[in-house]
């Protein structure tokens, strides 16, 4: 039995990844001169920024598909309710400085509104803001966890219910009187706990942020699936009624994971909303959502460091391909699925942790 | 009735209440099984039916604490459903089923009834294939079963032997690191069996534990259910005639269900000559 939390190597990754993030981007960024062939553009550090917050999504992902068996077609939503949290506290914070030069946000001031509506209430504190990014998604998928789990949904019919959910999230969430910013979303945001937002320094310090908490997330994941707890969501997934007949309830094990990954996806939608400047409801739409389980597939489903890697393949992928070949992407994407499910059912861990590989250093044993 | 009385009365009835056992003053509906009559197992009258066909009619018979007992019957008898009702699988249409005599078996959920002393082996063998063995027998060990015991916990030393106890008696100790769907069919049922004795049951219920099994592995199986006879009350369901002779040595009850009733009860050597029996069964 392995009770150490990481490997030495699997330590030696985590100590390099935070060295890449607290000390190569910031310099290579901020005190490399931007005519150096070294110095890191402002596109890729906010595209990086951008990944480590979808890595994280993955990640969240890789814990309740790879680990418990439950596909999930649906965290789009969490991570979208945590970006529109954040969101509402940058709408705040634009204060005046908007196109009407209104107190109010420029959208409510368009809808003729005089008064805040209620969700709006604590939206001009950070603090407050923050604790909604991991409340609000954390207690939806409570509910709506608690009751499918209970009804013993599962497998395909669960992933089709969590589909219709974040659809039906996006519909409302279109509707302008539901207080969002209908199909525009949020935009336009300036600062940030008064802090302005576009500035290199924000700009890493974000990124930065996001990687750090990539890596806590990866930690505290790693340490969970080394559990006793985690062994009971292994066995949930290839044998729950003996589980059940072992005096374990499923429910409550299904309930707690499911609910940890959607709050890490909050999360990642909060850290991302200022990173991209933008949130709307299509980060609701079931593309989105399917996009997220490719990341996990691709990458290598339970085994944490995969769909993290996942995640960037994928999205390095498609950043380069829409640049190089716009009209291909898709074509790209299909195609990338496919083979992954064909040759690599282990993703792309299976293949890096063949004979000779690279990743003997994360996994404890090899599958049968 | 003065306030002295009631205060007597009420003194008297928490003292008994603090008596382990039932009798009056400790309503015996709640919390741990009680063996005082020495029946670990009562099924009575239960009825199952699926559209309208009875897969369980009326059935009822008595499982003694300590006892071996052997449930035979034709294909389609009724055996499964019974093990899933006791089980809390599949819920009675009528009937009661009580563990102890005081536990009703009706009102548990699975992990409450696996909980309270019920361990049940599939018909075709059951285990966490990408976990190894060792980590299979971890799991089912007897101790808490919430989330936040399972996040923290760590193995005792008591635990440990334990584990190491149960992997000599299943023969798997040279398989201890290895992942459970390595190991043969066989191999899989005796994992299966000692996850059962981890969880340290009163009451075991065995749907074919042989099936698939050498000769030579049925009869250590049968030596292993022999020792365990009077430490655990034991409910084979078998097709093994051989190995049903080999548990029964010639004395031990065995019960024969057809059509979802019991249709005779009695030694092997007994049954093989009734008539209804050799009829619907062994005759064939």
């Amino acid at each position: 039995m392995n009770t150490k939390l990481l490997s030495p190597r699997g330590w030696a990754g985590v100590a390099a990844a935070l060295a890449v993030l607290l000390v190569l981007v910031p310099v290579l960024h901020l005190a490399v001169p931007p005519d150096s062939a070294l110095h890191l553009r402002e596109f890729h550090v906010s595209l990086l920024g951008k990944i480590l917050c979808y890595a994280i999504c993955a990640l969240a992902i890789d814990l309740i598909w790879g680990y418990a068996g439950i596909l999930s077609l649906g965290h789009g939503l969490f991570f979208a309710l945590g970006g529109y949290a954040m969101g509402m506290y940058l709408m705040r914070q634009i204060g005046s400085d908007g196109q009407y030069r209104l107190p109010m946000p420029d959208f409510m001031v368009f809808l003729n509104w005089k008064e805040f509506p209620w969700h709006w209430a604590v939206s001009d504190s950070l603090v407050a803001q923050a604790l909604l990014v991991v409340l609000v998604p954390g207690l939806l998928a409570f509910v709506f966890g608690y009751f499918a789990f209970r009804s013993r949904i599962k497998g395909v019919y669960f992933s089709i219910i969590t589909q219709a959910l974040t659809f039906a999230a996006m519909l409302l969430f279109f509707r302008n009187e539901t207080g969002f910013g209908g199909n525009n979303g949020f935009t336009d945001f300036k600062r940030i706990a008064g802090v302005p937002l576009n500035t290199p320094g924000m700009r890493v310090t974000l990124c930065v942020l996001s990687g750090v908490v990539l890596v806590a997330f990866f930690v505290m994941s790693r340490a969970i699936v080394q559990s006793r707890f985690g062994r009971v969501l292994q066995a949930i997934r290839d044998a729950e009624s003996r589980v059940m007949f072992s005096g374990y309830d499923p429910v409550r094990y299904k309930l707690a994971i499911w609910t940890l990954s959607a709050v890490m996806c909050g999360v990642a939608g909060a850290l991302y909303v200022p990173q991209v400047g933008i949130i709307n409801p299509s980060e609701m739409s079931p593309a989105a959502s399917i996009e997220m389980a490719i990341w996990a597939a691709v990458g290598g489903r339970g085994t944490l460091i995969g769909p993290i890697l996942g995640a960037f393949f994928v999205n390095g992928a498609k950043s380069w391909f829409t640049v190089a070949f716009p009209e291909f992407w898709l074509y790209f994407l299909g195609a990338l699925f496919i083979a992954v499910t064909l040759f690599l059912p282990d993703g792309l861990t299976g293949l890096l942790r063949r004979p000779g590989g690279l990743l003997g250093l994360l996994k404890r044993k090899p599958r049968p | 009735m003065t306030p002295d009385l009631m205060e007597a009365g009420a003194k008297a009835r928490a003292a008994h209440a603090a008596r382990r056992g039932a009798g009056y003053g400790a309503p015996v509906a709640t919390g741990a099984p009680v063996f005082t009559q020495g029946v670990a197992l009562y099924v009575e009258d239960l009825t199952v039916s699926f559209d309208g066909f009875k897969a369980l009619d009326a059935l009822s018979l008595t499982v003694d604490v300590g006892e071996l007992r052997c449930i035979i019957g034709p294909n389609g008898a009724g055996k499964t459903t019974m093990m899933d009702c006791i089980t809390g699988k599949t819920r009675p249409d009528a009937g009661r089923l009580s563990f102890g005599s005081n536990v009703d078996l009706r009102r548990l959920t699975e992990p409450q009834i696996a909980q309270i002393g019920i361990g049940r082996k599939f018909q075709k063998p059951t285990v966490y294939e990408p976990l190894t063995v060792f980590e299979n027998l971890e799991l089912s060990l007897q101790g808490a079963r919430g989330v936040r015991a399972s996040l923290f916990s760590r193995l005792t030393g008591a635990q440990l032997d334990r584990l190491g106890e149960l992997l000599e008696l299943i023969h798997l100790k040279a398989e201890a690191e290895r992942a459970a769907g390595l190991l043969s069919h066989g191999q899989k049922q005796w994992l299966e069996i000692g996850m059962l004795l981890a969880q340290d049951p009163k009451l075991l219920l065995l749907d074919e534990p042989v099936a698939g099994m050498t000769d030579e592995e049925t009869e250590r199986t049968g030596e292993l259910f022999l020792s365990l006879e009077g430490k655990h009350s034991l409910v084979v369901v078998e097709h093994d005639m051989k190995f049903v002779e080999q548990l029964t040595e010639g004395r031990r009850k065995v019960t024969v269900l057809h059509e979802g009733r019991v249709l005779a009860e009695g030694r092997l050597a007994e049954l093989q000559n009734d008539e209804r029996v050799v009829e619907v069964y062994l005759g064939r």
